[in-house]
């Protein structure tokens, strides 16, 4: 494509590209000042140059969007990398409980929104998705930021985050098969393969996961960023042309890396997953009329309020299970309230399905209003005043 | 020497905690990369802890050399003078061992020989009373305690290939 190109249309693609993403970085420098997530502020630029915004950018589109998939394959990467599959199972077996609270709280006032809304099947149950899953980008920055890793209740806040990662490996690949499959017989066959290949892979990543990540390692740098990447994008082609989603099987090369090689692929692909998945949310900001988005916030902030609170009772609950007293169960439910990346990876999955065109900007206003609230509300749990005994 | 208990951070690493002779809790964060990281808790809110000191992987060392190393190996010596017909041994873990990347507890090494592993030397680093779930890596030398016959098994099924 660019080849064929003139030397002007390269040249006007270059002067777009790098003034979005000089935008994008003066961003990100404003997001580190009020450490806040950048997200909101992404998603934020894409609405205001987006369709109806203030002004509309002509970026080149196809780049955009291509840039946009490899940010989504690279984000669900990086997910499964950062546990490896001990961490699964431990955390499996020790915090099942906690998984099936987090579910029942946190997807059921996502269902009854869409339900209310008068939203399809399809619709209701990616909004169940988005409200469920917490970013675990924003919780690890919490954590990080507040110093609390080293908190009693931590464990308890990282195993919801494992558990939910565990979730997300069965409910994208579901997802998608109803999306893509047209007609209930259908979809319930596509569910079936779906679930039939995830079981097989995961186990296999499980199983062998040191076998391939001896394959993929290597002495330089170079030559293991290229391999993995490679490998992730050629798994989740595989994993798209048999109706699993291409995010499902970058998210299973994740998970089977272990060992050395997984920290040095973390370091070496956090870069680059940081660059396209910034593309990512500007792209689904894009596509999105601010007008919609306006229309989208007052169920967005009902939606917000109700799921930020269910999101604390979770996290309190499970930090209260592992014997935190109130003022740890209380960090734990709050620092857990951040929805973020993975919940516009699911509204951006129902969106290249072409769902309702009303998911979108209730998305994208609620993930606006949850990854600013979660780490407000964090902080707030950390400085409140002490209650003192009388 | 105290009690340490150890909690994996998922993604993180792994946290030990002990409580200083004065009552102060403290933890050491070992993250994924090397970095160590201490903590001390608040007495108000004993979930809340404080960081103390990030260290790096060479800081570690320096500190571990100034607040001297050789502790464990001295509380050792005086546990064999009491107990006679026990032995101690430091038993050195080969890579062909069957019990590489298991934990202690896989290789049921107390049920199995009435040996115990009271520490675990790896690299630079001294993992005192290890807990069930502490991992036998190749290169560990362990330091084990039992009797003369269930050490001489132990150091048969840890150096030797598997058979």
């Amino acid at each position: 494509m660019i080849l064929a190109a003139t030397s002007s249309e390269v040249a006007r693609i270059f002067l777009e590209l790098g003034a979005v993403i000089l935008g994008l970085a003066v961003l990100a420098r404003v997001s580190d000042r009020l450490e806040v997530s950048p997200i909101p502020l992404y998603l934020i630029a894409g609405l205001a140059f987006g369709q109806g915004g203030i002004v509309e950018l002509d970026v080149s589109e196809d780049f955009v969007e291509l840039a946009a998939e490899i940010g989504v394959i690279l984000l669900l990467f990086t997910l499964g990398l950062e546990y490896s599959a001990e961490e699964l199972r431990t955390s499996l077996r020790r915090g099942a409980p906690v998984g099936g609270v987090d579910i029942v709280l946190n997807a059921t006032p996502g269902a009854l929104a869409g339900w209310l809304l008068g939203f399809g099947a399809k619709e209701t149950l990616l909004l169940a998705g988005i409200t469920y899953i917490s970013s675990s980008g924003i919780v690890s920055k919490v954590l990080r930021d507040f110093e609390w890793l080293g908190n009693r209740e931590t464990p308890s806040v990282l195993t919801t985050l494992v558990l939910e990662d565990l979730v997300m490996a069965l409910y994208l690949p579901i997802a998608s098969a109803i999306l893509l499959g047209d007609g209930a017989a259908k979809a319930v066959l596509a569910i079936a393969v779906a679930l039939t290949i995830l079981v097989l892979v995961l186990f296999g990543a499980l199983r062998y996961g040191e076998i391939l990540s001896r394959l993929v390692s290597a002495r330089s740098d170079e030559a293991l960023l290229l391999g993995v990447v490679g490998l992730t994008l050629l798994v989740a082609g595989l994993a798209q042309e048999v109706n699993i989603s291409a995010a499902v099987g970058a998210f299973l090369v994740g998970i089977a890396l272990s060992g050395p090689v997984q920290q040095r692929t973390t370091v070496l692909v956090n870069p680059l997953r940081d660059l396209f998945a910034a593309l990512f949310f500007l792209f689904f900001g894009l596509r999105i009329d601010p007008s919609d988005v306006v229309g989208a916030l007052l169920p967005a902030a009902m939606l917000a309020g109700v799921t930020g609170a269910t999101k604390v009772a979770t996290g309190a609950w499970a930090a209260g299970r592992d014997g935190v007293g109130t003022r740890g169960r209380l960090r734990a439910g709050t620092a857990l309230v951040a929805r973020g990346e993975f919940s516009i990876v699911i509204a951006g999955l129902g969106a290249s399905a072409g769902v309702d065109s009303d998911l979108g900007p209730l998305a994208a206003a609620y993930v606006l209003m949850l990854a600013a609230a979660g780490p407000l509300a964090a902080r707030y749990a950390d400085r409140r005043p002490r209650i003192v005994p009388q | 020497m105290s009690e340490v208990r150890e909690t994996d951070l998922p993604g993180v690493g792994t946290r030990y905690d002990f409580r200083t002779d004065h009552g102060t809790n403290v933890s050491v964060l070992v993250h994924r990369t090397g970095r160590r990281e201490i903590y001390v808790y608040d007495r108000d809110d004993p979930d809340r802890c404080q960081s103390v000191l990030t260290l790096t992987a060479q800081d570690t060392l320096t500190l571990v050399e100034l607040l001297g190393a050789s502790r464990v190996t001295a509380h050792l010596a005086a546990m064999q003078q009491q107990l006679e017909d026990l032995t101690i041994d430091w038993i050195d873990v080969s890579a062909q061992s069957r019990w590489v990347g298991r934990t202690l507890e896989e290789a049921a090494v107390h049920t199995r020989t009435g040996v115990s592993v009271v520490a675990i030397l790896r690299g630079a680093d001294t993992l005192s009373a290890p807990g069930a779930q502490t991992q036998i890596l190749a290169g560990d030398r362990l330091v084990a305690i039992g009797r003369p016959d269930g050490v001489a098994q132990l150091d048969r099924e840890l150096s030797e290939p598997v058979s």
